[in-house]
Order: C-alpha cells, then structure tokens, then sequence
C-alpha cells in the first residue's frame, strides 16, 4: 500500500540566505533557524548563514544552559562548519556555503571572531547587503 | 528584494538595522507595529526622511487604522497600500527579507 515517495529535487539549487538577529534562549528564533539551516544542508542547497544584531551571540563560545534547563545547541554550528567543508572539498557537490558575521554587529558588542564557535567571514554590512540582495530565498529569525 | 519591517523603531533596532542592510533601491514596507516609524515629527522621522529617498517607502494602511493613524499623519514620501498592495509588492520583488 504505502509507496515510497521521492522528491525529483536533481539540479535544483537555489541561493538561501538564513539571517540571525536574535540572541539564543531568549526565543525560539535562532533554534528554528538552525533546524532550516540543516533541512537546507540535506538538500545540497547554497547557503550564507549570517550572524547580525544580537544574533552573534548565537555562536559565542562557553555557552553553558544546564542551569536554565535548556539545550545548548551552539554545538551544533560545529556540523554546520562540517558541512560547509564537505561543501568545499567535494568537487562534485554544487553547494557553496558560508557563515558571516557583520562586522558592525560584532564591534558594538566588543566581540572578535576568537570569541566564535566557528570559523566565520567577517563583512561590513555596505558588502553583506549586497550579497543579501543577490539571494533567491532568505529565512529570518 | 523587498523588505519588511513589523517592529516599532522606538522598541526595537529593526528599522536601522534594515537601513544598513539593504541596497540603495530596494523597496520597504511597514507593517504591524513596524507603520509607527512612518508617522510624522516622531525621534526617528529624520532617519525615515532620509531612507524615503534611498528606497521607495510603502506603509500598511489595515495596520495604520489598527493604531488609529490617519493617512494624513504619514510622513511625506511613504505610500500607503492594502493588502493587495502587500502582494503586488511581493510578486513584483520576489524574495523577501523580514526584519523581525
């Protein structure tokens, strides 16, 4: 009875954009955006996950949550930064990804990208938003 | 790419960080709580004034009356629209960037 179905997503890669603006706990914005991050991975989609506003301190390092009784997911922005090297080093996969971080949004909150989870570009926002306007799908949280 | 921004500019950084973030050009529409940045002779009425000339400026009437605004308090350079406004705008920029 129950057919098996498949997706005929071959040759279908879009530019996504994920945009974090909120910091991690306080919401559910930035947890749903990673979960949208990952589906996009499984998908072999182009991805520019940018961190601006507060959403920098979503990859701040030394997060601890067993006091606040949440998960602290920022361990996973490690898969992602694996992801986005399978992406770079597998010559057949059609899947670029970065991760940015707005220079502007880093600087007013005195962070460096030594404070990061990941490795990160950091750009001014004149360049990222040039690179947002180029994109085809952009998810916001 | 249209942009949109649904919070008040007196609560929150969605507006200016929209300002920095989006390309000379490309359009921005208020809605919800984000239409009181389009009222006139408020704090931020200055910044508005000047993005209304980097970017074509739509406001969303349902949300203005919500609030008790009349057309007439809507700051010069800002086009009020309805929803199928909202759509037209959608349709004929594509993507769609929510500063939330």
């Amino acid at each position: 009875m129950s057919e098996e179905i498949e997706f005929d997503t071959a040759g279908i890669t879009k530019k996504f954009m994920y945009v974090n603006r909120k910091a991690p706990y306080g919401t559910i914005y930035a947890l749903e955006v990673l979960e949208a991050v990952l589906i996009s991975a499984a998908f072999e989609q182009h991805a520019c996950i940018v961190f601006i506003d507060d959403g920098v301190y979503q990859i701040k390092k030394g997060q601890d949550t067993d006091a606040v009784n949440m998960k602290n997911f920022s361990k996973t922005y490690g898969i992602i930064a694996m992801e986005k090297e399978d992406a770079d080093e597998d010559e057949d996969m059609d899947m670029v990804w970065r991760i940015i971080v707005e220079k502007e949004s880093m600087e007013a909150r005195g962070l460096s990208t030594d404070d990061f989870v990941v490795d990160v570009e950091v750009i001014e926002s004149s360049e990222l938003a040039a690179i947002m306007a180029e994109q085809e799908v952009v998810i916001s949280g | 790419m249209l942009h949109t921004i649904n919070k008040s500019p007196f609560e929150r950084n969605s507006l200016d960080s929209c300002l920095r973030l989006s390309v000379k050009g490309s359009p921005i529409l208020l809605i919800e709580d984000g239409v009181l940045a389009a009222t006139k002779e408020t704090a931020v009425s200055d910044k508005v004034a000047v993005a209304t000339k980097d970017h074509p400026m739509f406001v969303m009437g349902p949300d203005l009356k919500a609030r008790g605004i009349t057309d007439d308090s809507v700051a010069d350079g800002i086009t009020v629209v309805d929803y199928g406004g909202f759509v037209d705008l959608v349709v004929e920029h594509g993507t769609v960037q929510s500063w939330l």
